[in-house]
């Protein structure tokens, strides 16, 4: 762990990564306490469309809603849907792999068919269904985006658990009494971590887009709430005469994802020096 | 059983969860269709009204005879009748659908001509500022949503230019290719850059890989001018990837932009598919779903093939 944390100190894309993601978690953390310049939904009416001051940083939307306190509070709302939804997909995806690996036969063949199906649809159409079926909301964003990603971690856990399971210290561990449970989740799990992580920080990034991106359409955070997509969404009428509403929310959807990214490839550089990331 | 005969198999078999899956979740939605085509007139329907319209429709017979139904038309061309367009699901998706791969094309052909270069070129600069320069650019790129992309285009072209591109109804590349292009080249250019920040990572990787194989040191040693080492003997190799990344974004691209499409007021698959799922037209959410997953699994086992021919080594035997 120790080693991990010098070694993200030492990349330069881990450094820049870490850095905004651990600003972002902090906003996340303050927006979830309450603790934002301003109430996100009190309106100061006589302020309406006003741009960036010093009273408000970022100025104000056309209902005279502090920008800062909503993209503060967006932000804590984005990553909650992301780790939670990320978080979901990860267990499951990881149980449904293993299990798939460790019993094969049967059981192999109808969880990775089924993943084969989920993974015939694209990504955005599955969410849409999702999101038809059990209606708009915080909630079903969650579990729309877990439902997308959970094949991926199934793929991504199934195969490395398939080499280790057939690895001579598995054997070992299997002669000498070890139970099925503890050879999972000790001897399979540990090795898997490191795949894991580089995923479970690209997944992040790639839910944080698709939450805004469903935001945006109307299908994930209702309004009064506040989100990213939404505010972006909200700015569409309004970019001439206010720029700040879309500047200001574009910019932290990108920077987010962006510190997730290079997070990413920063982890996959270290914990897996066999595959080069293309950025190095 | 080879790899080519394994994929035949699985892809009906697949396509079926695909149809069934679709079928049940469409049904878990709640509310009706007849209510939801409607609206509020739906209450001024006698409860015989209302049973020859679901009869009308087929949606007054159990799931699994509905399903059964469905599929046998759907395998002979018939994907039945959208409740909210009083059309043929297949026509109204095929009148959606080249404005799709259009815009599909155009966005991938526009991300390999910009991408492709610019990572050949990073490669050859490994290491220096104007390699740090393109892999920054690159990051940047893969990092920005489409939409938040779209909306800075637009913004920037009504605010300093004081123009906006055509919307709404599409143009027909045959009937006006002009007008046409004016419509489409924003919504690809949006969808384009996205996906030029892939095509230039990928490239920029495989070609560094390339270029430290030793028959790229050979061709060197013995004098081939550098440009052509690049060109003529590196290049050909690097494509592989490049190929496989490209098949698959077009592949996704069929499915339809929504976001994109709803940004620049385009009637796509995407926004047709938004729509259906939105007023509950079982059939056309059944059609799209079903049209968009066999072409993203065509395009997919393509590329896999073109994969294959590309690479003499890759032996799609075994597992």
């Amino acid at each position: 762990m120790a080693d991990l944390l010098r070694g993200l100190l030492r990349h330069p894309s881990g450094r820049i990564g870490g850095a905004i993601v651990a600003l972002y978690i902090i906003v996340a953390v303050l927006a979830h306490l309450g603790v934002t310049p301003y109430d996100p939904i009190q309106q100061f009416r006589i302020d309406r469309l006003k741009p960036p001051s010093g009273a408000h940083w970022m100025g104000t939307d056309m209902f005279g809603r502090d920008v800062l306190s909503r993209l503060m509070v967006g932000i804590g709302q984005s990553f909650l849907v992301a780790f939670a939804s990320v978080g979901i997909s990860a267990v499951i995806g990881t149980a449904l792999g293993l299990t798939a690996a460790w019993f094969g036969h049967l059981w192999d063949g109808v969880v990775m068919r089924l993943m084969d199906i989920l993974l015939a649809f694209p990504a955005v159409l599955l969410a849409l269904l999702i999101i038809a079926v059990i209606g708009p909301g915080t909630g079903t964003s969650v579990m729309a985006i877990a439902f997308v990603y959970t094949p991926i971690f199934t793929r991504v856990v199934r195969g490395p658990a398939l080499s280790i399971k057939s690895r001579d210290f598995v054997d070992a561990a299997r002669t000498f009494g070890s139970s099925r449970v503890y050879i999972l989740t000790r001897h399979l799990m540990l090795n898997l971590v490191a795949p894991l992580t580089v995923q479970v920080t690209l997944a992040l990034a790639w839910s944080l887009l698709t939450e805004a991106g469903l935001s945006f359409l109307g299908l994930g955070t209702q309004p009064p709430a506040s989100s990213l997509g939404l505010m972006l969404s909200e700015s569409g009428n309004l970019m001439e005469m206010a720029p700040w509403l879309l500047v200001f929310p574009g910019i932290a959807i990108m920077l987010g994802i962006l510190g997730f990214n290079l997070l990413g490839d920063a982890l996959r550089d270290i914990l897996d020096p066999k595959t080069r990331s293309a950025l190095a | 059983m080879n790899y080519l005969t394994r994929r035949l198999v699985t892809f009906p078999l697949i396509m079926l969860g695909v149809s069934v899956l679709v079928f049940v979740a469409i049904r878990m939605v709640p509310g009706d269709a007849i209510t939801a085509m409607l609206g509020t007139e739906a209450g001024l329907l006698t409860p015989d009204q209302r049973k020859a319209l679901a009869g009308y429709f087929g949606i007054d017979r159990s799931w699994t005879a509905q399903y059964w139904h469905w599929l046998l038309g759907a395998l002979q061309g018939d994907l039945g009748l959208s409740v909210t367009n009083g059309k043929p699901v297949l026509d109204v998706i095929l009148s959606r659908f080249p404005l799709t791969i259009e815009l599909a094309l155009l966005a991938v052909v526009i991300a390999l001509c910009i991408g492709l270069p610019l990572g050949v070129f990073a490669a050859t600069r490994n290491q220096k500022p104007s390699d740090l320069a393109v892999r920054i650019f690159a990051m940047l790129g893969q990092s920005t949503p489409s939409f938040v992309i779209g909306l800075l285009i637009l913004y920037i072209l009504s605010s300093v230019f004081g123009i906006l591109p055509t919307m709404g109804s599409a143009v027909s590349l045959f009937e006006d290719p002009i007008g046409n292009l004016k419509q489409l080249i924003l919504p690809a250019l949006t969808l384009g850059f996205s996906f030029t920040a892939s095509v230039t990572r990928i490239s920029r990787s495989a070609m560094l890989d390339v270029l430290n194989d030793d028959y790229v040191r050979t061709a060197r040693s013995k004098g081939v001018p550098a440009l052509q080492v690049i060109w003529r003997h590196a290049l050909p190799n690097a494509l592989i990837p490049v190929v496989t990344l490209s098949g698959v974004e077009f592949g996704y691209l069929l499915g339809g932009a929504v976001l994109v499409e709803k940004i620049y007021a385009l009637p796509g698959l995407g926004r047709l598919a938004l729509d259906a799922i939105l007023q509950r037209d079982y059939a056309l959410v059944q059609g799209c779903v079903l049209f968009v997953a066999l072409n993203f699994m065509i395009v997919n086992l393509l590329v896999d093939l073109a994969y294959a021919a590309l690479d003499p080594r890759i032996r799609l035997g075994g597992r």
